[in-house]
C-alpha cells in the first residue's frame, strides 16, 4: 500500500510537501538503500578536472564500502553529450534501462532536460542529507540559472566567478569591467578569455553584461529581440574596444578555463578565470600555477551558482543514483570536498543548520595565502536567464567566428 | 576440398557481413540522414534541411577548405620527402638506418605525437625556450605556432606521422623493381641519380604506392584527434566541426552532421582526384621531357633538400616523444626553463587514474588483433585449400574500403544505426576498431602467406598430413614471424583509433586515445603526457614482442627467425 501511495504520488508529480510523513519516508529510504546495494551507477560528469575526478573516485570508494554502490564516472568533455544520449534514447523509445544514471548538470542543459520531461523527481527533499541544505524559496539551491529546480536536481558544489592573475607579471585587473579595454591596451597580448562557446567564456561575457547593461535591464527574464539589442549594445561596443588588445589579437581563444590556466602557467598570458575561488590555491599546490598567482573579484561582485546532479527519467540504476546524490550532501563529504588539498570547492550546505560534528569537520580545514577569505569574495550576482547566454554565445559566434 | 569451401564461406561471411556490408550500410545511413531521412528522429525526407543547417554553421566554407588544404599539403609533403629520401639514399646503408630510426614514430599513435608536438612547437614551447636566451625574449612571442589559422602545425604533425609509413611503402615497392639495372642503364646514358629517379623509377614506383598514398590522403583530410590538438579552432577543420555537431545536445544535429560526413567524402574524392590527376599530368610531362632528352645536370644537388626535411621531421618527432616522456615525470616546468624545475612521479603513481584505461585499451586491441588474424588466416587458408593461391581480388579491394573512405562518413551512419539496434558499447567499439584493424592485418599477412614455399605443404601432404595438420604443424609455425608482425600491426592500429571509440562507444568506453585527446584540451599536461606515453608504449611493446617471439620460438632455426 505504501509503495502504491508513493508510486501514485510520483505519478502525479506531487511536490515535496505532499509526500508521506517523515517516518514512512525513512522507511522509503531504507528501501532505496536496499535496492541500490550492488548497483553500478554511471555518473556522467565532465571529466576535464583531475581533482574533481579524484574526488569522485574517493567518493566511489566510500560508497562501495558504505552502501555497496559502485560509482563509475563517465568522463565527458561536454555535459551536452550526456543530454544528447538521453534525448537519443527517448527518440529511440528506450524508456527503461537508460545508459545515464546521474548527470552533473546545470544551466541550459538542466533547462532543456526539464522542459522535455527527461528528469526523474522531485527527489531532493527525500534525501536524508537534504536537512543540511537551505531549500527555502529563492535560495541558490532552488534556482538554477533562473529556472526553478523543483526537486529535480540535487546541489553538490558552489561556484563563484573569479579572475586569477600572476602578480609577478601584472597588477590586479580593474575593479570594474568598463575599465578593461584600457587595461588590456596597457598589456597587449597578455589578456584573453575562454571561447564563449564554452561555459566559462560565456560567463565572462555575462559578467560584463551585468555591469554594462543599461540601468533597469531585467536579465532574469528571457530577452526579446528589442530588449536583447538594447541590453547588449554597450557590451558589444565595449568588446570591440577590448578585443584588438587580447592575446592573438582576439582572433583565437583558449577552448576552456583549463586551457587558459595552462597558458597562464606557460607564461603566454597573465590572466585566467575560474568558477571556483579556491582553484588558484589548489593549482599552486599541484604545480599547475606559479605561487605568485592571486584571486580577484570585480567590485560589484560576481556571478555565482550551484552545481547540481540530476537523474534521467529512464536511468537504469535510479536508486543507486539517489544514494550517490545523498552521499554528495553528507557533511563529512562536503568538508572533504572543500578541503583545499582535495578539491577546494565551496560547500552548498548551510553552516547554520549543521550539527556539531559537521561544523567541526569544516573548522578543521587548512588555510592558504592564495585562498580568498569568504568576505573578500563580494556579492553573489544571480545568473541571467539561460536564454541570455544562448543568445550571447550565438551572437558572438556570428560576429567573430566567421 | 569441402573443408576449404567451408572455411572460405565462413571467412567470407565474416568479411562481407562484418565489414563490407556495415561500411556500406553506414554510408547509406549517412547519405539518407544527410538528405533528411531519419525515421527514428521523425525526419522523413528527402529534403535539404540538413544541408541548410550544415551550411549555416559559422565558418563552414573555411573549415572545408582547411580540411582539403591540410590533408593535401600533409600528404604531398610526406610523399615528397619520402620519395626524395629514397632517391637520395637507395643503394646505401642510409635507407635502412632511416627506416629503423623512424620505426618508433610509425608505431606511435597520432594523438601521442600531437600532444608532444603541441608542446615542442608552442610559442612557450621547447623550441621557443631554446631560442629565448638568443633572441632576448622575456615572454613567449604572441604568435600562433600551434592552432594557427592556416593549419601549418597540423600539416607538420601529419607529415611527421605519415612520412615513416610512406617511406616503408616506397621501400617495399622498390623491391619489385630492378632498381640497380635501371640505375646502371640510366647512368650509362648520362643521367644523374635525381634524373633517373624522376624519369625512370618514379613512374614505375607510383602504381605500387598509389593505394597507400590514397589511404594517407583520406586519413589526413578527415583526421579528428590530431586536428583537435594541433589544428585551428575558429573555425576548426571540417572533420572536427562535424564531430562537434555529432555531440550536440539536440539529437537532430545528427542530420547536419551526416551531411558533413558526406561533404567529407566529397572532399576526399576531390583531393584524390587532384592527386591522381596531378600524377597523370606529371607522367605526361615526364614522357615529353624524356623525348627531349635533357639530362638535368645539377639536379642531384636538389636531393639534399628532402634529406634535410627528413632530418628536420625526424628531429621534431624525437623532440615530441622526448617531451611527452619528460612531461609525464614533471611537477612544474615553466617558461623559460629548458628543462623541468622539479620532477615528480606523481602522475605515474596515480595508477588509479590510468591503470584501468590502459588495461581496457590493451584488451580491446588484443581482441581486435586476434579476431582480425583469425579472419585473415581463415580466408587465406581457404584460398589455399581451394587451390586459388592468389585469392580473390575483389576481397582485397573491398578490404581497402574502410581505409579509403573518410571515417566520419560511415561511422556517423553506424552510430545512428546503433540508436535503434543497440549493441553493448564494448562490443560496438571492438567491432569498430576491427573494421580498421582487419585491412592492415590482411595486407601485412597476405604477401608472406602467398610467398610461402608450396613445397613445404606438399612434402607434408606426401608424408600423410591432412590439411588441418599442414596448417597447424607446418604453415603457421613457418609463418610465425609474419603472423606475429601482422598481429602487432593490428594491435597498434587499434590502440591509435579515436573516432570508432568515440562514436560507437557512446561515451561509455574510454581508451588511452580518447582520454589523451580529452586531456590534451588543457586540464593537466602531465597527466595527458602519461596517457600519451602509455599510448605509444603499448604498440612498441607489441612490436618488440612480435620481433622477439619468432626469434625465441625458432632459436635453433636460422631461416625462420624473422626480421630481427
Amino acid at each position: 500500500m505504501k509503495t502504491l501511495i508513493a508510486a501514485l504520488a510520483a505519478a502525479l508529480g506531487l511536490a515535496a510537501g505532499a509526500l508521506p510523513p517523515a517516518a514512512s519516508r525513512a522507511g522509503d529510504w531504507q528501501e532505496t538503500l536496499q535496492e541500490a546495494r550492488g548497483q553500478t551507477v554511471y555518473f556522467h560528469a565532465w571529466g576535464g578536472d583531475e581533482r574533481t575526478n579524484a574526488f569522485l573516485a574517493w567518493l566511489g570508494g566510500r560508497l562501495e564500502t558504505g552502501q555497496g554502490v559502485t560509482l563509475r564516472q563517465v568522463k565527458l568533455s561536454d555535459t551536452a553529450e550526456a543530454v544528447a544520449r538521453v534525448v537519443a534514447e527517448k527518440a529511440a523509445g528506450r524508456d527503461e534501462g537508460g545508459a545515464v544514471d546521474l548527470i552533473w548538470i546545470n544551466g541550459p542543459n538542466f533547462a532543456a532536460m526539464k522542459a522535455q520531461g527527461l528528469l526523474q523527481g522531485p527527489f531532493v527533499a527525500d534525501l536524508p542529507n537534504a536537512r543540511w541544505l537551505d531549500l527555502s524559496p529563492g535560495s541558490a539551491n532552488t534556482v538554477d540559472f533562473t529556472v526553478p529546480v523543483e526537486g529535480l536536481e540535487s546541489p553538490w558544489r558552489l561556484a563563484k566567478f573569479v579572475f586569477t592573475y600572476d602578480t609577478a607579471r601584472i597588477g590586479a585587473p580593474p575593479a570594474r569591467m568598463a575599465d578593461w579595454p584600457d587595461w588590456a591596451a596597457a598589456h597587449p597580448g597578455r589578456i584573453t578569455h575562454p571561447d564563449p562557446s564554452n561555459f566559462m567564456g560565456a560567463t565572462f561575457l555575462k559578467q560584463a553584461l551585468i555591469e554594462l547593461a543599461p540601468a533597469g535591464t531585467d536579465l532574469s527574464v528571457p530577452p526579446g529581440d528589442d530588449s536583447y539589442g538594447a541590453a547588449t549594445a554597450p557590451l558589444w561596443q565595449w568588446y570591440e574596444a577590448l578585443r584588438p588588445h587580447l592575446w592573438r589579437d582576439g582572433t583565437a581563444f583558449p577552448a576552456n578555463e583549463f586551457a587558459q590556466r595552462q597558458l597562464l602557467n606557460d607564461g603566454e598570458v597573465d590572466l585566467a578565470m575560474s568558477f571556483d575561488p579556491a582553484s588558484a590555491a589548489a593549482a599552486i599546490r599541484d604545480g599547475l600555477l606559479p605561487d605568485t598567482v592571486r584571486v580577484h573579484v570585480p567590485a560589484p561582485g560576481s556571478i555565482g551558482n550551484v552545481s547540481f546532479v540530476a537523474i534521467p527519467y529512464n536511468a537504469a540504476h535510479a536508486a543507486g543514483a539517489r544514494v550517490v546524490a545523498n552521499a554528495l550532501l553528507d557533511p563529512q563529504v562536503q568538508a572533504h570536498m572543500q578541503d583545499i588539498d582535495v578539491l577546494g570547492s565551496f560547500s552548498v550546505l548551510d553552516p547554520a543548520r549543521l550539527d556539531e560534528a559537521g561544523q567541526a569537520a569544516f573548522a578543521a580545514l587548512p588555510q592558504d595565502p592564495a585562498l580568498p577569505a569568504l568576505e573578500d569574495l563580494g556579492a553573489v550576482l544571480p545568473e541571467p536567464d539561460p536564454a541570455w547566454m544562448t543568445r550571447l554565445t550565438a551572437d558572438w559566434q556570428q560576429r567573430y567566428a566567421r | 576440398m569441402r573443408s576449404g569451401r567451408l572455411l572460405r564461406i565462413a571467412a567470407g561471411a565474416v568479411l562481407v557481413l562484418g565489414l563490407v556490408l556495415p561500411v556500406l550500410a553506414g554510408l547509406g545511413q549517412s547519405l539518407a540522414a544527410a538528405f533528411g531521412h531519419f525515421p527514428a528522429l521523425g525526419a522523413r525526407g528527402p529534403d535539404l534541411s540538413a544541408w541548410r543547417a550544415l551550411l549555416a554553421e559559422p565558418g563552414l566554407a573555411r573549415a572545408a577548405a582547411l580540411s582539403l588544404w591540410t590533408g593535401l599539403a600533409a600528404t604531398l609533403l610526406s610523399l615528397g620527402v619520402a620519395l626524395g629520401a629514397v632517391a637520395a639514399l637507395q643503394g646505401g646503408p642510409g635507407l635502412g638506418r632511416a627506416g629503423r630510426m623512424l620505426a618508433p614514430v610509425l608505431a606511435a599513435p597520432h594523438a601521442a605525437m600531437a600532444i608532444g608536438l603541441a608542446f615542442v612547437l608552442a610559442p612557450s614551447g621547447w623550441i621557443a625556450r631554446g631560442l629565448a636566451p638568443l633572441l632576448g625574449w622575456d615572454r613567449p612571442p604572441d604568435v600562433a605556432t600551434v592552432g594557427d589559422p592556416l593549419g601549418l602545425a597540423l600539416i607538420l604533425g601529419l607529415a611527421v606521422k605519415e612520412l615513416p609509413f610512406l617511406l616503408a611503402m616506397a621501400v617495399a615497392g622498390l623491391g619489385q623493381i630492378p632498381v640497380a639495372a635501371h640505375m646502371a642503364a640510366g647512368r650509362s646514358l648520362g643521367y644523374g641519380r635525381a634524373a633517373i629517379w624522376l624519369r625512370i623509377l618514379l613512374p614505375q614506383l607510383w602504381p605500387l604506392i598509389r593505394l597507400p598514398v590514397l589511404v594517407v590522403l583520406a586519413f589526413s583530410v578527415s583526421v579528428v584527434d590530431m586536428a583537435q590538438i594541433l589544428g585551428p579552432s575558429t573555425p576548426p577543420t571540417l572533420s572536427v566541426l562535424v564531430a562537434r555537431l555529432f555531440s550536440d545536445p539536440d539529437p537532430r544535429a545528427i542530420l547536419p552532421a551526416s551531411a558533413g560526413g558526406i561533404m567529407q567524402l566529397v572532399l576526399t574524392g576531390v583531393a584524390a582526384a587532384l592527386v591522381l590527376g596531378g600524377a597523370r599530368l606529371a607522367g605526361l610531362r615526364t614522357r615529353a621531357a624524356l623525348r627531349r632528352g635533357r639530362r638535368m645536370a645539377g639536379a642531384d644537388r636538389a636531393l639534399g633538400l628532402p634529406l634535410a626535411l627528413l632530418a628536420g621531421l625526424a628531429g621534431l618527432a624525437a623532440l615530441a616523444l622526448a617531451a611527452i616522456l619528460l612531461w609525464s615525470v614533471t611537477f612544474a616546468w615553466r617558461w623559460p626553463d629548458p628543462f623541468p624545475a622539479r620532477l615528480s612521479a606523481g602522475a605515474w603513481q596515480d595508477a588509479g587514474r590510468w591503470g584501468a584505461t590502459a588495461l581496457g585499451t590493451l584488451g580491446i586491441a588484443a581482441a581486435c588483433a586476434a579476431m582480425a588474424l583469425a579472419a585473415a588466416v581463415a580466408w587465406l587458408e581457404g584460398a589455399d585449400r581451394l587451390g586459388r593461391p592468389q585469392g580473390d581480388r575483389w576481397m582485397t579491394a573491398a578490404l581497402y574500403l574502410p581505409l579509403l573512405l573518410p571515417q566520419l562518413s560511415f561511422l556517423i551512419g553506424l552510430a545512428g544505426m546503433t540508436l535503434s539496434l543497440p549493441l553493448p558499447p564494448l562490443a560496438a567499439v571492438i567491432w569498430g576498431h576491427w573494421l580498421f584493424v582487419l585491412p592492415y592485418v590482411f595486407i601485412a599477412l597476405a604477401g608472406p602467406w602467398r610467398a610461402l614455399d608450396p613445397r613445404l605443404a606438399r612434402s607434408a601432404a606426401a608424408l600423410g598430413a591432412g590439411p588441418a595438420r599442414r596448417l597447424w604443424r607446418v604453415k603457421l609455425p613457418v609463418l610465425a614471424a609474419p603472423l606475429a608482425l601482422a598481429a602487432a600491426i593490428g594491435f597498434a592500429v587499434s590502440v591509435a583509433q579515436y573516432l570508432p571509440t568515440l562514436l560507437l562507444g557512446g561515451g561509455r568506453i574510454a581508451t588511452l586515445t580518447t582520454e589523451a585527446v580529452a586531456l590534451a584540451s588543457g586540464a593537466d599536461r602531465r597527466v595527458a603526457a602519461v596517457h600519451a606515453v602509455l599510448q605509444a608504449a603499448l604498440p612498441w611493446a607489441g612490436f618488440l614482442a612480435a620481433l622477439s617471439l619468432p626469434a625465441l620460438l625458432h632459436r635453433n632455426r636460422r631461416a625462420l627467425r624473422g626480421a630481427a
